[in-house]
């Protein structure tokens, strides 16, 4: 393992030197699309319900209704509930059905009832599922606990894609998130995940961007290509730019693909079907125009 | 091949191999092959255990054109750049005595950016006189709070135009927009903002002792922070209530006589602020005119040599700012990615023309390979082309000259046995370009260890124990500035004591503040610009 720690002031100088970057037309419009295709569509609500998935759902397919060359979204998140409602809806789609699980949001439940949930899950028809880490044991040292948990999830999880999320805004420090990245790695993530958006901050790109060196470290000595998902707090079409230079110039282009990156968001697609729009007509058209769901 | 030993590969490469490699055909990694001994003697024995992989070359990142930034330029359109530029003197724009002129181009595509007038003799003397003549008559005599006002407008006025001295700093100089508009055009107002507040607070600089300004000095300055040396010398200067006669490098005049408009228009009493282009000639006549009280001179270390002879037995007061060779230091316990960033900016940075560059890269052995795989993909992240593209890290080398003695060190670190890295990029046809580079198998007796390459390429050395890489990273004739990459404090502290380098960077690399002195050791010069140390250059203290 390359074992090493993060330089606070060094990451953060790194990334606010990557927001410089000026992403300009046909760039702009390409990177809008391609960050559009990314989005993991969530709702996680108390108040979520049938009508409500269904409508996201919708949303999924068709972002803005006859546009053809609008891509369709990367999947839907939902909770276990919704698994069944969702695949109705987006069954002969490639839209991936991913779905919370192992006591989301806070994982403070016995492991038995975590596993039950992911196969429930799965077995309900998830492509993908959201794990979060037990954050408590980690912080308190329970480094072995964790990794037990996230390897005893990925077995449960069977053929479905694992997400393994840090809720780095409760880690504290970029050498935890280092840390926690590498655990999750190791233990058979297919992905890491920034937050699961209960907790400020969510995603950050400092964050994000300790993650993406994490990956590509994991990439250097195993060769196996881990996926990243910033989730929460990313709402601008220009932050979602930001974070695909980020991945762009740290793991390049086999990783600029909805496969390996995703963004977990919701109000975040609207702000880039009134940019693209701005870009193909040249100039914004009305909030009234982009639906709400 | 006999097939015998191909079943033996078959499995590493399936374990090195990324799916999405494989997928689209892309090469993964070069695998060698070891035989020993040649196959055919080989016992039974010897057949299964004997031949053995070695990775010749490792996995790389893809950093293609998936999703390529479009070109961003910024517009020169609207800065008024003149046909022609003539000397600065007594607060008026006057032609050379002689009527010489030469050309200023830019660099990143060849095309004349203007013609520019050549100081003689004649010129050197009228600015220097008109320098001694305001210096008697009205600056010395000035109240400091009254000083202060000046230099503050002039600060202000850098600030205002701040888009348009960028843009022509990046066309006269060939250096990345981003660099000239994020750190040339700040830290030049910032000098003068820093020094505005010393000129009525010298006094409390040097307590108990009363600091009396020098008179005329004589200030010439080099072509890889135009207007930013130039404020370096002029800021301080003007504070402890000296004149100035300036020689901007005869390859980047123009933001320095952009600078002398500002000082015209802040209405500065004429003379105070004079400033003559031209060659190294020019600049000799400065040093050698014998009513100039202080010269101040930022430039390579052959140079810096002449001068130092010239004024000796004068009663001139000299600083010299020259040449370096800094030593990076990377312990195993850095923080690696942020290390990486290090050697990039220290390197990298304005196409390396920085006197303070970290050039020679010391990297402990545990940490070795990790590090030259991590630079080699962030090499081939680095944007190379138009300096006015706001994308662009990395823009045009200064002049023909200067590529030339690039070219030449880096033929001799290949012919000595050193390992040319480069970056994949392509090059624009016309200007000045040179890719960026680093060497590994460095030896310290390599020219390219010794001597100032003074562009883009890094000469990379390994170290075991701290005390090695002490006396390897001193074992230099400069002693500018250093580096040390460790997440460990004490170790910090006891490195940087031992540094003799005038600035030593820990956990980062040219970092620049008007509050922080900055200057060298050996044969980097001596005196320092910047600070309260600064002041100390531009006055007696009594």
């Amino acid at each position: 393992m390359i074992h090493t720690t993060i330089d606070q002031v060094g990451i953060e100088e790194r990334v606010a030197r990557l927001a410089t970057r000026s992403i300009k037309t046909s760039a702009k419009l390409a990177g809008l699309k391609l960050a559009l295709s990314m989005i993991d569509l969530t709702t996680l609500e108390g108040a979520d319900s049938a009508g409500k998935v269904r409508a996201m759902c919708t949303k999924a397919r068709y972002p803005l209704p006859g546009n053809s060359d609008i891509p369709s979204v990367a999947a839907v998140c939902v909770y276990p509930n919704f698994i069944a409602e969702a695949k109705r809806q987006l069954t002969g789609t490639d839209i991936k059905i991913a779905s919370v699980a192992t006591g989301f949001p806070s994982g403070q439940y016995p492991l038995s009832i975590k596993l039950t949930d992911v196969r429930s899950a799965v077995q309900l028809g998830a492509d993908e599922i959201d794990m979060v880490i037990d954050r408590g044991a980690f912080l308190s040292g329970h480094y072995r606990k964790v990794g037990d948990e996230i390897a005893k999830v990925k077995e449960a999880c069977g053929p479905a894609h694992l997400k393994v999320i840090l809720e780095t805004g409760e880690l504290g420090t970029y050498d935890n998130v280092r840390k926690a990245s590498w655990l999750a790695m190791e233990m058979g993530a297919d992905f890491i995940k920034t937050s699961t958006g209960k907790i400020s901050p969510a995603a950050t790109r400092p964050v994000t961007l300790v993650m993406l060196e994490a990956i590509r470290d994991f990439w250097y000595e195993t060769g196996k290509m881990i996926g990243m998902k910033p989730a929460g707090g990313i709402r601008e079409a220009k932050e979602a730019l930001r974070y695909l230079v980020m991945v762009k110039e740290t793991l390049g282009d086999m990783w600029l693909n909805k496969d390996y990156f995703r963004f977990g968001a919701s109000t975040l697609t609207n702000d880039l079907l009134m940019q693209i729009m701005k870009e193909m007509k040249g100039n914004y058209q009305a909030g009234e125009y982009f639906t709400i769901d | 091949m006999s097939s015998a030993v191909s079943l033996q590969i078959s499995k590493p490469i399936q374990f090195f191999t990324s799916e999405y490699a494989l997928l689209r055909n892309m090469p993964v990694c070069a695998v060698r092959i070891i035989l020993s001994p040649p196959y055919e003697f080989m016992t039974k024995q010897q057949k299964v255990t004997q031949p053995h992989l070695e990775v010749v070359k490792t996995r790389q990142l893809l950093f293609g054109d998936l999703w390529d930034y479009a070109p961003s330029l910024e517009k020169p359109d609207h800065v008024k750049l003149k046909k022609h530029y003539d000397l600065f003197i007594d607060g008026k724009f006057v032609p050379a005595k002689s009527g010489k002129t030469f050309k200023t181009i830019n660099p990143a595509n060849e095309n004349v950016l203007a013609t520019v007038s050549e100081a003689g003799e004649a010129d050197v003397d009228h600015a220097v006189k008109a320098a001694r003549r305001a210096y008697e008559k009205v600056w010395s005599k000035m109240k400091p709070t009254e000083r202060a006002k000046y230099i503050y407008r002039i600060a202000r006025m850098i600030q205002e135009k701040a888009r348009e001295l960028a843009i022509i700093e990046t066309m006269d100089g060939g250096k990345p927009i981003r660099e000239s508009r994020d750190i040339d055009l700040p830290l030049s107002a910032a000098h003068f903002f820093y020094y505005a507040g010393w000129a009525d607070k010298l006094e409390y600089a040097f307590p108990g002792r009363q600091a009396k300004s020098l008179g005329v000095a004589g200030q010439i300055i080099p072509w890889n922070f135009p207007l930013l040396m130039a404020s370096w010398k002029i800021a301080p200067a003007l504070a402890c209530g000296n004149t100035v006669v300036l020689k901007p490098s005869e390859t980047t005049p123009l933001t320095s006589l952009h600078l002398a408009e500002i000082i015209q228009e802040a209405d500065l009493p004429p003379g105070v602020v004079n400033i003559v282009p031209g060659f190294g000639k020019t600049g000799a006549m400065i040093v050698n005119h014998a009513d100039v009280n202080k010269i101040a001179f930022t430039g390579s270390t052959e140079v810096g040599k002449i001068i130092h002879k010239a004024v000796a037995g004068t009663q001139k007061h000299l600083t010299l700012e020259l040449g370096g060779k800094a030593a990076n230091i990377i312990f195993e316990d850095a923080p690696i990615d942020q290390a990486i960033e290090g050697i990039i900016n220290g390197i990298y940075f304005n196409q390396g023309h920085v006197c303070c560059a970290g050039s020679r890269l010391f990297v402990q052995e545990g940490i070795y390979e990790t590090v030259i795989r991590k630079l080699e993909d962030r090499l081939q992240t680095l944007r190379v082309g138009d300096p006015l593209d706001k994308n662009t890290d990395v823009g045009a080398i200064n002049s023909r000259e200067q590529l030339g003695k690039i070219c030449e060190l880096v033929e001799s670190g290949v012919a000595e046995g050193a390992k040319l890295h480069q970056t994949n990029c392509s090059l624009p046809e016309k200007g000045f370009w040179f890719k960026p580079s680093f060497f590994t198998d460095v030896a310290q007796s390599h020219r390219i260890a010794r001597e100032e390459i003074f562009g883009p390429v890094l000469s990379i050395l390994t170290f075991r124990t701290p005390e090695e890489v002490i006396e390897k990273a001193n074992n230099t004739p400069y002693g500018l500035s250093a580096g040390v990459w460790t997440d460990k404090g004490s170790k910090i502290f006891k490195i940087v004591n031992k540094m003799r380098a005038g600035v030593v960077w820990a956990n980062t690399f040219n970092q620049f503040d008007p509050s922080s002195p900055f200057g060298g050791y050996k044969e980097s010069g001596f005196g320092r610009e910047g600070g309260l140390h600064g002041l100390k250059a531009y006055v007696e203290l009594i």
